[in-house]
């Protein structure tokens, strides 16, 4: 009876102390790790095999990923210049996905050039950022914007590394449908 | 020699206060609308330029003091005409920015250029900083009941210890017997449940990095940064260029941004941390090329046996990202908000309906399987988001 008694104090006293060392910056404690940690490289890990100890690697240089095409006016004014006067959309009409677009738009452009297209953003309106242009100030093309939206200019960065060069498009025409309504 | 007849006392008067007038009127006229030049500055100049910092292109404070009016004028409303006249001075601070051009202002008029050149003169207008002043006494609070519920618990302790020890009443010891195995089966599941559940999982991350000020207070898209939510099965952590669009410009804090928990120094300090890993020199404006990762903890965290793609749900299932992350936009440090756990899954797999409208693709599937179950909508656990191969293979 008193061993009894005493298994039954020890095993309690171990799941008390289990339940209340609950130390919010740990993991808890894992039932067979060997199945839930992955054996497999996962992405942004850290890797011995490569040189900068990253799992994440740039694209070799030269390659061209699927699906994407590779884009040849430089980050500088003359290939601005050039994009503006020869780049053209390569979507078909029956591509352009005018939802899509502004769905997108809605996600990666809205904060600082405003729903409307109008510089009016909340980043703007917060006073964190300043002098975002009307779309109906500016003389710009369709090769102009994805020009830009690829490299960035000015105080604008390339947002080339979030969007794939379909989605850039879908932006293209939904900002040149926000300014043709800016110019009404 | 001749001799000049001298103004009469009057007159010479009446000169020089005319002269005088003539200084001050001149002097008001160049002085401009501080306000409206502030507006001005604010919608066309300042995406490039910073009263006393250097930005893409020079600080503008002050800058009366070192170029003329006339040539203010003439270099804001076409810079290139200037520059192409062969103006020594437009030449050199083109070839200072390394020949990127200052866009033209044709619309702006003389009128708005003194404005605005006013606005640059004025002496800049400090906030008053007010500081925040939030209460801290609910912490205490919390403490004292603890201390109450321990005490609880080592009176009990006492009770059973002195039934074992002293007490000969065989059914005081039986009922002590099955209280403490209550207790352990209580405890024992708790323990045995929480194997595995991170659910509340806040490890300290390398840069204090605040949701509550991006995705809340500033109202920017998740997606922004997660931008590969949409396409793949990572919802990605941003790489430091999408942190730089923003903290190319953003290299300080505002004082309304800090709280009683975090100063503004702090917050300041973590943008150069940041600054520290993209390898961005802030004095200079440039990249140093000398870089380094910034190792984030990562915290949502499934099994390797369980699939989960974050496409399949945000594109497709057009689910909120805080359905399962909970509320992001409020929380100044991340946390796990739900358990991850596989009948949390499915919970939300047998609940959510499928959105079946404008998808012709799958009309005759859709309908099929309406008719099969006998309902409206399908919900996702129907359409087969409860076999085991989804997720587990």
């Amino acid at each position: 009876m008193k061993n009894n008694i005493f298994k039954i104090v020890a095993l309690l006293v171990v799941s008390v102390v289990l339940t209340s060392c609950s130390d919010k910056t740990k993991r808890q404690v894992q039932f067979m790790p060997d199945m839930y940690v992955s054996v497999a490289y996962e992405p942004y890990g850290e890797n011995t095999a490569f040189a900068n100890g990253m799992d994440s690697q740039s694209p070799v240089e030269g390659t061209i990923a699927r699906g994407q095409v590779p884009y040849d006016y430089p980050n500088t004014n003359e290939g601005y210049e050039a994009a503006k006067k020869e780049l053209k959309s390569p979507l078909s009409v029956h591509e352009v996905n005018s939802a899509r677009g502004k769905s997108l738009y809605g996600i990666y452009c809205v904060v600082c050039h405003g729903k409307k297209g109008d510089g009016q953003g909340d980043l703007v309106k917060r006073e964190k950022f300043l002098g975002i242009p009307n779309y109906k100030d500016r003389d710009i093309t369709e090769g102009s914007i994805y020009h830009v939206i690829m490299h960035g200019r000015n105080l604008m960065g390339s947002h080339a590394s979030q969007l794939t060069g379909e989605e850039r498009w879908q932006i293209v025409k939904h900002v040149q449908t926000l300014r043709n309504d800016l110019l009404k | 020699m001749k001799s000049v007849k001298k103004h009469s006392q009057v007159l010479r008067l009446a000169i020089t206060s005319l002269t005088f007038l003539f200084l001050f009127t001149f002097k008001l006229s160049a002085q401009g609308d501080v306000k409206a030049g502030k507006s001005l500055f604010n919608a066309n100049c300042a995406a490039c330029h910073k009263l006393d910092k250097k930005l893409v292109g020079p600080a503008l404070g002050k800058i009366s003091e070192r170029r003329e009016l006339e040539w203010l004028k003439a270099w804001i409303k076409d810079n290139n005409a200037l520059r192409a006249s062969g103006d020594a001075d437009a030449i050199a601070i083109y070839e200072e920015y390394k020949g990127s051009p200052m866009t033209a202002f044709p619309q702006l008029s003389d009128a708005d250029i003194v404005n605005i050149v006013s606005y640059l003169d004025a002496d800049p207008v400090k906030k008053a900083g007010a500081p925040v002043i939030a209460a801290a006494n609910e912490v205490e609070e919390e403490t004292s009941t603890e201390w109450i519920s321990y005490l609880v618990l080592l009176i009990i302790v006492g009770i059973v210890v002195w039934i074992f020890m002293k007490s000969d009443n065989t059914f005081l010891k039986i009922v002590a017997t099955i209280f403490l195995l209550f207790n352990l089966a209580y405890f024992g599941f708790t323990a045995l449940l929480s194997i595995g559940v991170d659910e509340g999982y806040q490890p300290v991350q390398p840069i204090a990095f605040s949701h509550r000020i991006h995705a809340g207070d500033n109202k920017i898209d998740c997606q922004y940064c997660h931008s590969s939510a949409k396409n793949s099965k990572s919802s990605g952590i941003p790489s430091v260029n999408v942190c730089m669009n923003c903290h190319k410009n953003i290299s300080e804090v505002a004082e309304e941004t800090a709280t009683a928990e975090h100063s503004k120094a702090f917050y300041d300090g973590e943008i150069q941390k940041l600054y520290k890993a993209a390898g961005w020199n802030s004095e200079t404006l440039e990249y140093t090329g000398e870089t380094e990762p910034i190792k984030w903890t990562r915290i949502h965290n499934l099994p390797d046996f369980a699939y989960y793609n974050h496409a399949q749900h945000v594109t497709v299932g057009g689910i909120k990202c805080q359905k399962c992350h909970g509320p992001v936009e409020e929380m100044e440090e991340l946390y796990q908000y739900s358990p991850l756990t596989m009948g949390w899954c499915i919970d939300c797999h047998k609940e959510t309906k499928v959105k079946m409208e404008g998808n012709g693709y799958y009309k005759n599937i859709h309908e099929d399987l309406s008719k099969k179950y006998g309902v409206d909508k399908v919900t996702v656990a129907q359409m087969g988001g409860k076999e085991c191969g989804k997720c587990h293979y």
